[in-house]
């Protein structure tokens, strides 16, 4: 397990420092509270820019940093703590994996430098339902002279009122629910023919559903390889799914750190609650929780940077630990809280559907312990 | 080539030349390399390779040469445990000696003590068993209450002890004893002796899953020398402590043994059969998975937790939960081997069951120990809570 880096450690201790100042809790009870189609603050995902955090894993070529997951992982992680509403896992991650990886020369070269300067918001359009299936992919793109006629329906797409481009998931051959015949396109958010409304959800991350009617792309807004683009999906959903992880553990670490807090100043029956065994037995399984969870978050980055062998079953297990943890934590933070947890002047309510969201995002803990199981061969 | 290649090369010609082929066979029990005067295994060799190894130092590599330990290097002990891990070898001892008594001697004992005790050890010449809990002090250990009176030229030893493991095998025992009545930790002391002492029996104590490592040990007036008090008179209770964490560490190493050989999705393959590829019971299925990332976790955690130490040279917060875990990861495992194997889980000896399966019944059986023994979860939780959380007593 690789330890940090001086410049590691000088990252994060940035990002935990312009986290605290720029964007508390408080900011996205703000934007909460502010009725607006784009569900993050501009000038912080400009800021965002500046630091160097939208390029973390864009190569140098492109203007990023080139710094690896890890890194990016130390951002996310600090994001998490305070419910940083921005499109870091959108763009900074699951675009830049996607273009990265799989992206022509012309995609990257128009759109990589955008989002190592934080100048474009890509956003993945994915799931055709409630529950994320990768594979359950209906949603058409038809072979029309050079190019392609784009048509059906992407639910939950997070940033999509934000977005200048959508990486869709389409079916060019095949049934919905093989991994064949899926294809990747990065199509422009202005094409004629796409749709978006935008979804209030519980946790005031911006989302909305995509509709795609008649929409006619060319051959070259095809990112990767036609009918092949189910496994680089998959590789860029594993980052994808290990950042957030890293991001859910920062949710769930400060979650538990206000609880430890309140646990050591509020009385009752004339003693700190935090006395009480049951609770006290409580707290520390939850720290024990934390520490697991972190160590297969930092196993699953270092896998991907070191380009190991294990890293499908690493993200899958990062990503089903974070949110088994995030859900434990979120929950105790209202219990142990009592009757102030219950209000929504309270910060516990935000981190409880926050948690909510990030676990069903890219797979819950279910769908993810399935995978483990067939990666493992049962 | 480096010094550390040349120490490779050397080690692994060495365990060429050493290393008893014989040994490559399937381990009998009573092969158990426990050392000490009663250890007579069936195979031979298995006490050649102990007395090879203690010649070398290598049963405990990094103590000093001068009390006959390996005097190697962490990273030359490292590069001997994969020449070991390389060649499959048994290990050459398991002692209570090197994992818990030595380390405390080496910080603890004066230095004719150290002369006198810590050779045998790593030779294992001697077994040691450990005097802890008594009936009246299991998890509230410094409420111990076994006497020790000073009678001028020597100390007289009155009481009981429990859960004594292998008492009844061992040769010498570390003991708490009180020292002073008036006061609970200030008045406990380390004491060290022979076994054979008149005053001291050991009864063994028959468990659950039919076996007997645990003795009940009664000391009737038992006399000893007093230059065998390690540290001061009523100063016991921190080396009983710092025990404690080597005894903890040893079982975060090791994790918890005394599950079967098999994997239990193999034995669910096996048992439960498959189905479209996937186990034929999805619920289980579900609960193996869960169990196997929890375990990975728990791997990943050990890990993380010795690059931390060694990184800052003090223990990780990770290690703090260490035991905890291990403990709830072998009894899961060892619930779910048993559940997996349905009623061929639930034999206890004979015919009808293969011998897989038996092993599982008593490794589960012995398992829910994993929860009392070295400290109870509800103890660790408390440690945890209080030392790394910061949380404080109730009043």
């Amino acid at each position: 397990m690789a330890l940090l880096t001086e410049e590691q450690v000088m990252l994060k201790d940035a990002a935990k420092g312009w986290v605290g100042e720029r964007s508390p809790v408080s900011a996205l009870r703000k934007l909460r509270d502010t009725d607006v189609d784009v569900a993050f603050d501009k000038a912080a995902w400009a800021e965002m820019g500046q630091m160097g955090w939208t390029g973390v894993i864009v190569p140098e070529a492109h203007g990023g940093s080139e710094f690896g997951y890890r890194s990016l992982g130390l951002v996310l992680e600090e994001t998490g703590r305070t419910l940083v509403n921005s499109p870091l896992i959108t763009t900074a991650l699951f675009a830049a994996s996607a273009l990265t990886r799989g992206g022509s020369a012309a995609q990257k070269d128009a759109w990589l430098g955008k989002i190592a300067e934080a100048g474009a918001v890509i956003a993945p359009a994915l799931d055709e339902q409630a529950h994320h299936h990768p594979a359950r992919v209906a949603l058409t793109a038809k072979k029309d002279g050079a190019g392609y006629v784009l048509d059906g329906k992407k639910v939950f797409v997070l940033d999509a009122m934000a977005a200048d481009a959508f990486i869709v998931s389409a079916r060019t051959s095949g049934q919905s629910g093989e991994e064949a015949g899926v294809t990747l396109f990065l199509v422009p958010a202005d094409t004629a023919g796409i749709a978006r409304t935008r979804l209030k959800t519980a946790d005031s991350r911006g989302a909305g559903d995509v509709t795609f009617t008649g929409v006619k792309v060319s051959a070259d807004a095809v990112l990767g390889a036609v009918d092949q683009g189910f496994g680089l999906l998959e590789s860029v959903l594993d980052r994808t799914r290990a950042g957030l992880a890293a991001e859910m553990l920062g949710q769930a670490s400060q979650a538990f750190e206000i609880t430890l807090d309140y646990l050591k100043t509020r009385t009752q029956f004339g003693q700190l609650i935090g006395t009480f065994q049951a609770l006290q037995h409580r707290a520390a399984k939850m720290f024990t929780e934390l520490e697991m969870t972190r160590s297969c978050v930092e196993a699953a980055l270092d896998a991907i940077d070191s380009n190991a062998n294990d890293v499908r079953a690493l993200c899958s297990l990062a990503k089903a630990k974070a949110s088994e943890t995030v859900h434990l934590v979120s929950n105790e933070m209202v219990q142990m809280h009592g009757g102030i947890g219950m209000t929504d002047a309270h910060d516990a309510g935000l981190y409880m559907k926050r948690a909510r969201t990030s676990e069903a995002l890219f797979g819950s803990a279910s769908f993810h312990r399935d995978r483990y199981a067939t990666l493992m061969g049962f | 080539m480096s010094d550390l290649e040349a120490f490779r090369s050397e080690t692994r010609a060495w365990l060429e030349a050493n290393y008893p082929p014989s040994l490559n066979e399937p381990m009998a029990e009573d092969d158990a390399p426990w050392g000490g005067r009663n250890y007579r295994p069936s195979n031979p060799d298995a006490k050649l390779w102990l007395e090879r190894m203690g010649a070398k130092g290598w049963t405990a590599p990094m103590w000093p040469t001068q009390y006959s330990g390996g005097g190697l290097s962490a990273d030359e002990n490292r590069v001997l445990t994969q020449e070991l891990t390389r060649i499959k070898a048994r290990p050459a001892l398991m002692s209570f000696g090197v994992w818990m008594l030595g380390p405390v001697l080496l910080e603890y004992a004066n230095e004719e003590q150290k002369q006198k005790f810590l050779p045998p050890i790593v030779r294992g010449e001697i077994r040691w068993c450990q005097g802890y809990s008594e009936p009246g002090a299991g998890s509230d250990l410094a409420g111990l209450q076994t006497r020790c009176e000073d009678q001028g030229d020597h100390y007289l030893i009155n009481g009981q002890k429990v859960w004594t493991s292998y008492a009844d095998q061992a040769d010498w025992i570390f003991c708490l004893v009180r020292t002073d009545t008036s006061k609970k930790h200030e008045g406990i002391s380390f004491l060290l002796f022979d076994m054979k002492t008149p005053g001291v029996e050991a009864r063994p104590i028959k468990l659950i899953s039919g076996s007997s490592p645990f003795c009940e040990t009664f000391f009737d007036n038992v006399k000893v020398p007093k230059d065998q008090l390690v540290g001061k008179l009523n100063g016991g209770w921190d080396i009983a402590k710092r025990l404690l964490q080597y005894e903890r560490q040893n079982i975060s190493a090791g994790g918890f043994g005394g599950g079967a050989g098999l994997e239990i999705e193999e034995a669910a393959k096996q048992f439960v059969g498959i189905e479209a590829g996937k186990l034929a019971d999805t619920d289980l299925r579900t609960r193996i998975a869960a169990h196997k990332m929890d375990a990975k976790a728990f791997a990943l955690t050990v890990r993380r937790a010795e690059a931390e130490s060694k990184a800052s040279r003090g223990p990780s917060a990770a290690t703090s939960i260490i035991k905890y875990a291990a403990a709830k990861l072998n009894q899961d495992k060892c619930e779910l081997m048993v559940e997996a194997m349905g009623t061929q889980g639930l034999g206890w000896e004979g015919e009808g069951f293969d011998p897989e399966g038996l092993k599982a019944t008593r490794a589960w059986l012995r398992s829910k120990g994993n929860s009392i023994e070295g400290g109870t979860s509800e103890v660790n939780l408390n440690v945890v809570a209080k030392r790394v959380l910061g949380l404080l007593d109730h009043q």
